[in-house]
Order: structure tokens, then C-alpha cells, then sequence
């Protein structure tokens, strides 16, 4: 068993090997200035609809930073990628058939 | 039933994972999924109750915006400093790796004491929930009171939504801890613990929330005594899927309730 655990952390250290220092810092500055964007378009009295898809297109961008570097979703293998994030997309993406029914209640009132 | 006895000597064959990746990290991904479709419930839940609310409150002020944007420049930060404590894992510096281990956990730890008290500044002014104390000798008036009154769904999706957040942030912190300083960690969480629980006021929820320190120390004393180990770069690396997990959530409550509740003057 520690034969498969030396060779496990040597797995991590030839992955961690490829990602150099300064990436993570680059995609921390990304992300610092993302953020300031969005408090800055706080402020900029846009309409509610397009403050919101700018404010979650800036959101996903950093998630897939997030995922992609610090997650280092990045350097596994295809199936890794595609199974995980494809399954959680789609069950995200179900949850918005909820969404109609809330617009109903606005029509309609709340009774 | 046909049986199959091997002998210990024998060298272990494993089948290559499907994932090209160790079970430890297949086995927390597949957490973080689950508990990416509870967050994105909640989240979806927020949003439901908010285009249904004709009249959705606005009501955080710059000095709750620049508080948050604090939070989330403690959550980034914390996110550099754990991805350097699994390089460090990963090259063999011991040090380094505890060095910034311990960084991600005071970045955490400013993360959790920022929003608890502008939680405590929001429940003074009236924003609460019939579960919280009452707070003795003061009745709130004003904008976050009426708030509070005429749209219950508000306090109750954002105590609810930030409130299980800062509950994986605190969890985080403990988990980080085990890794870096192992048995060491329990006293230390102990210190916390009493630290929170007499630090607050009787009328806090913190007062209460602060056991769930004791709890974790329980657990994590229980499990460290039971399976005594020392920490590889694979644990460092999964402890740090989680804490950037948490990172990541914050991304989408961070524009959801706070930018998106902002008082525009």
C-alpha cells in the first residue's frame, strides 16, 4: 500500500511540475480585477436584466479560472473534463425550469 | 460463493482509473458536484423569489458593499496562497506547504470575522428571523425593520444562502488545520471555540453557532486518534479542491445578493 501511495504523490508532483508560479498570480490578478468590474458596474445605474448577465458572464468566467487553474481541471484527461462538468451543467441548467412559474406569479399576482 | 484468498506478499495489480486520477480525487469532485447542485438550488431559489417579489428590497449601502468586496478579495487571496501550499506539497517543502496552509486559514479566518459582523450589524438595524434571539432592550426601526417585515423572503434566503456558505468556510478552516497542523490543531480549534462562544453576546447567533467549533473538534479528535497520519501532497491537493469550491460559490452570491441588493443613490 505504500508502494501505491508513494506512487500517487509522485503523480501530484509531475502534474504540480507543469504549472508555473507565475500563472497563479496572473489568473489571481484576472480574478481581483474581474471583481473590481463588477463592483465598478455596480455603480453604473444599468438596467437591472443586463447588469445581471453581465454581472453572472464575469461570474462564469472566473469559475472556469477557478476551475480550470487553481482546480487544475485543466490538466487531467478529457473524460475527467467532460464527464464532471458536463453532468454538473446540465443538472444547473434543469433547475431553470423553475423559472416561468415565478414569472407566472408576477403576472399574476400573488393571491 | 467461490473464494479467493491472495497472498501478502503479493504485489497489487490496480485497473487504471477511467478518470486517469487517484480515487481520493474522483471521490471529492464528486462531493463538490453534490454540493454545487445544493448551492445552486438555493441560488436558483433566491433568484425564483426575487423576479416573483415585485417589490425586492435594495437595501446594502457602499459600506456592505466595500465590506464584501473585502470578503471576496480574502476568499481570492486565500485561493493563491492554497494552490502555493500544494506546490510546496508537491515538491516536498514541508514548511512552505504549513507556511501557506496556514495563510489560506487566516484568510478564512478574516473572511468569517468580516461577515459576521456585518451579520451583526444587519440584525442590530432589523434585519433578522424569527430563529434568531431577541435582542434585549431594542426595538430596531428603519430601513432594514421594514425590510425585514414586508419582505420575509429576503432575510431568509440571505441569512440562509450566506449563512451555509460561511458555515463550508468555517468547516474549510477546520480542515485545512488537521492538514497542516494534525493532532496539534485540536487545542488550537478548542481555543476558537471558547474564544467565539464567550466573545459573543447571549443574543448573537454566533453565541450558538460557535459550538459547531466543539463539534468539529470532537470529530476531528475522534479521527485523528483513530487513524493517525501524516498528510501527502494527495491530501493537500484534495483539501484544496474543497477550499477553492468555496471560493468559487462565493463568485455567484457575491453579484447575486450583495451587487444585485445595491442602494443606488
Amino acid at each position: 500500500m505504500e508502494a501505491f501511495q508513494q506512487a500517487i504523490a509522485e503523480r501530484v508532483a509531475e502534474q504540480q511540475r507543469h504549472h508555473g508560479k507565475a500563472q497563479f498570480f496572473w489568473v489571481w490578478g484576472a480574478l481581483l480585477a474581474m471583481t473590481a468590474i463588477e463592483v465598478y458596474l455596480t455603480y453604473q445605474n444599468l438596467q437591472p436584466v443586463r447588469m445581471l448577465t453581465i454581472l453572472m458572464g464575469l461570474s462564469l468566467v472566473k469559475a472556469a479560472l477557478i476551475i480550470g487553474f487553481f482546480m487544475h481541471m485543466k490538466y487531467e484527461i478529457s473524460q475527467m473534463k467532460w464527464l464532471t462538468m458536463c453532468a454538473l451543467v446540465v443538472c444547473l441548467a434543469l433547475m431553470m425550469i423553475f423559472f416561468p412559474d415565478a414569472l407566472r406569479i408576477l403576472s399574476l399576482g400573488v393571491k | 460463493m467461490a473464494e479467493v484468498t491472495l497472498p501478502h506478499d503479493m504485489p497489487a495489480v490496480y485497473e487504471p482509473s477511467l478518470f486517469g486520477t487517484y480515487s481520493k480525487k474522483i471521490g471529492m469532485w464528486l462531493f463538490l458536484m453534490s454540493d454545487s447542485l445544493t448551492f445552486g438550488a438555493i441560488l436558483y431559489a433566491y433568484s425564483y423569489g426575487r423576479i416573483s417579489t415585485p417589490n425586492w428590497p435594495t437595501p446594502f449601502h457602499s459600506e456592505s458593499i466595500v465590506n464584501a468586496t473585502i470578503m471576496t478579495a480574502f476568499l481570492l487571496t486565500s485561493s493563491l496562497t492554497m494552490v502555493l501550499a500544494v506546490r510546496a506539497s508537491a515538491n516536498g517543502d514541508a514548511k512552505a506547504q504549513r507556511l501557506w496552509l496556514l495563510a489560506t486559514m487566516a484568510c478564512g479566518i478574516g473572511f468569517v470575522v468580516l461577515h459576521g459582523r456585518e451579520w451583526s450589524k444587519l440584525i442590530a438595524e432589523g434585519l433578522t428571523l424569527p430563529v434568531f434571539p431577541k435582542l434585549p432592550g431594542h426595538a430596531a426601526v428603519g430601513e432594514f425593520a421594514n425590510v425585514a417585515q414586508t419582505v420575509q423572503q429576503f432575510p431568509a434566503t440571505f441569512f440562509g444562502l450566506t449563512g451555509l456558505h460561511m458555515l463550508h468556510v468555517t468547516l474549510g478552516v477546520v480542515y485545512l488545520g488537521v492538514v497542516a497542523l494534525r493532532r496539534n490543531f485540536i487545542p488550537v480549534l478548542l481555543v476558537f471555540w471558547l474564544a467565539a462562544w464567550l466573545g459573543t453576546p447571549s443574543y448573537s447567533p454566533f453565541h450558538y453557532g460557535a459550538h459547531v467549533l466543539l463539534a468539529a473538534a470532537v470529530v476531528c479528535s475522534i479521527v485523528l486518534w483513530l487513524k493517525p497520519k501524516v498528510y501527502d501532497p494527495s491530501d493537500v491537493e484534495v483539501a484544496g479542491l474543497y477550499w477553492h469550491f468555496v471560493d468559487l460559490v462565493w463568485m455567484f452570491i457575491f453579484p447575486l445578493v450583495y451587487l444585485m441588493s445595491a442602494k443606488i443613490l
